[in-house]
């Protein structure tokens, strides 16, 4: 693998991650992750329809007319989405039960938009592909973090398998309610956030703005 | 084409022409400018072509599949809230041994012929204006707004005799409409499982309808009341079994009042005179 591939690979997973830095596909990062299974799920499903639907818009970029480039793009993407969602029904039936309106939702998924604009519109079609990868990868790496948390916390469980015992159940451990609710996938997105940027303090925004500092009053009529 | 002793050389070479005349479409709009409006037209068109294909080709040879899934699925459901599912159950063969499936009309409490049973879909039917009735708001406990005219119920029986009566339940919980069966005793009375299959409420809270400790409460509870009443229901903070009426009653879901509430309504709405109330009266008479 030549070092491009792999920047194009390997830079979505922390240092351009389409989560934590472009704070794109939060909404089904939500949804999702209240267990380790569906999760997963979703990242597949995820990052096969960004890799194959950025390798698809990259190869037909060049006779895109810039009009209807957007529409192009869509009705690539929900086709890939919609077949995505029969394979599933067809092969892992009960997990098309749980992840129900979700996959379905990967069409409107900001990141799969996001790469086919800002990458594949204007690079050829195998590097786009890996970009989907890529950025599919850096996707599924923000959902298997929030989901361990959320379901270890939430159930005591991860992938269905005992990891706190929970009282109901005779053990000591209180499961944490707000855990299974959507809401707590913000706090640990935020969390995970923190952590990135204090790991790699490059990726803190600079603020657009100075608060003055007003050292003698508002009025300043004394 | 009217000279029917076409050789396939000369087809052939017709459809070389075709291939030959389609290359210069091709490369004619291929060359015109991306923003020029037959360029824009044309890339729409064959793009949707393409993805119209794609798209059927998809559900089109994967639809025996999912058929089958969803039907194994159901039955699946069945087996599980007859008692019948162990891990290693077949499950095509089992039901085909233990389960009989009616159809019911709900009004009269009489069995219907004249319908495939194998073939009847009541929850599609529940949502076909030809195959559905409305429910009245102020009767509508269960908050479903329509149902099937005709209802499809399990019997299980061994060796003739009739074990339980299985029977279809739906209503509306927090998120979710939620779609179960409810498994009785022969006697139409006492309770043996219950299997809400289908439900998208909260997982952890309301979701855990399927729990499999919360749904042991449900066995050898009664529906009725001596008078003849609904009367099972769910209570919040646990049953207290020293009462006289603990057996109409099975613990709430902790942390999911609203959910609770859904269960105990579609209860008795499928329970009473609108629901199953006067099929299983005939069953208690009759046998």
């Amino acid at each position: 693998m030549d070092k491009e591939t792999k920047k194009v690979l390997f830079e979505p997973l922390v240092d351009n991650n389409p989560i934590t830095l472009q704070v794109l596909g939060v909404c089904s990062a939500l949804a999702v992750t209240s267990q380790m299974s569906t999760s997963l799920i979703m990242a597949l499903a995820l990052t096969s329809v960004t890799a194959c639907s950025s390798a698809a818009i990259s190869a037909v970029r060049q006779h895109t007319p810039s009009s209807i480039r957007i529409i192009v793009q869509m009705i690539i993407i929900a086709s890939l989405v919609i077949v995505v969602d029969q394979l599933l029904k067809a092969f892992a039936f009960d997990v098309s039960k749980k992840l129900s309106v979700f996959v379905g939702l990967i069409i409107t998924n900001c990141i799969v938009m996001g790469r086919a604009e800002a990458y594949a519109m204007k690079n050829p079609p195998l590097q786009s592909f890996i970009d989907g990868i890529g950025n599919g990868m850096g996707y599924s790496l923000i959902l298997i973090m929030v989901a361990a948390v959320r379901e270890t916390l939430g159930s005591g469980k991860l992938l269905g398998i005992e990891i706190l015992p929970l009282v109901k159940d005779g053990g000591w451990y209180i499961p944490n309610g707000l855990m299974l609710l959507p809401p707590s996938a913000f706090f640990v997105i935020g969390l995970i956030i923190w952590g990135f940027r204090t790991w790699k303090p490059k990726q803190v925004e600079h603020n657009e703005f100075k608060i003055l500092s007003i050292a003698h009053g508002e009025g300043g009529h004394h | 084409m009217a000279n029917v002793e076409n050789t396939p050389s000369k087809s052939n070479e017709q459809l070389n022409q075709y291939v030959e005349q389609f290359k210069l479409y091709r490369d004619k709009v291929l060359a015109l400018s991306n923003d020029s409006l037959e360029k824009t037209i044309a890339v729409a068109l064959a793009l949707c072509l393409v993805c119209a294909v794609l798209v059927s080709l998809a559900t089109v040879a994967l639809r025996p599949l999912q058929s089958h899934n969803k039907a194994l699925d159901m039955k699946k459901n069945i087996l599980d809230v007859a008692g019948l599912l162990n891990e290693n159950t077949d499950i095509d063969s089992a039901f085909k041994e233990n389960i009989e499936s009616k159809i019911v009309d709900l009004k009269t409490g009489d069995y219907v012929d004249g319908i495939n049973v194998d073939e009847y879909d009541q929850r599609k039917a529940a949502k076909d204006p030809l195959q559905n009735e409305a429910i009245p708001v102020d009767k509508d406990i269960a908050s479903i707004r329509t149902k099937a005219k005709y209802t499809k119920i399990y019997f299980v029986k061994k060796a003739g005799q009739l074990q339980s009566i299985i029977l279809p339940i739906n209503g509306y919980g927090l998120w979710s409409t939620m779609y179960g069966f409810l498994a009785l005793e022969a006697d139409a009375q006492t309770v043996q499982s219950i299997n809400l299959y289908d439900q998208a409420e909260t997982p952890g809270l309301g979701g855990e309808v399927v729990n499999p400790n919360w749904r042991a409460l449900w066995k050898n509870k009664k529906v009725y009341s001596d008078k003849g009443d609904v009367a099972l229901t769910l209570v919040k903070g646990g049953v207290d079994e020293s009462r006289a009426d603990a057996v109409y009653k099975v613990d709430g879901l902790a942390g999911a009042t609203l959910t609770s509430r859904g269960v105990s309504n579609l209860i008795q709405y499928w329970m009473g005179p609108e629901g199953f109330a006067t099929f299983l009266t005939k069953i208690r008479t009759q046998g």
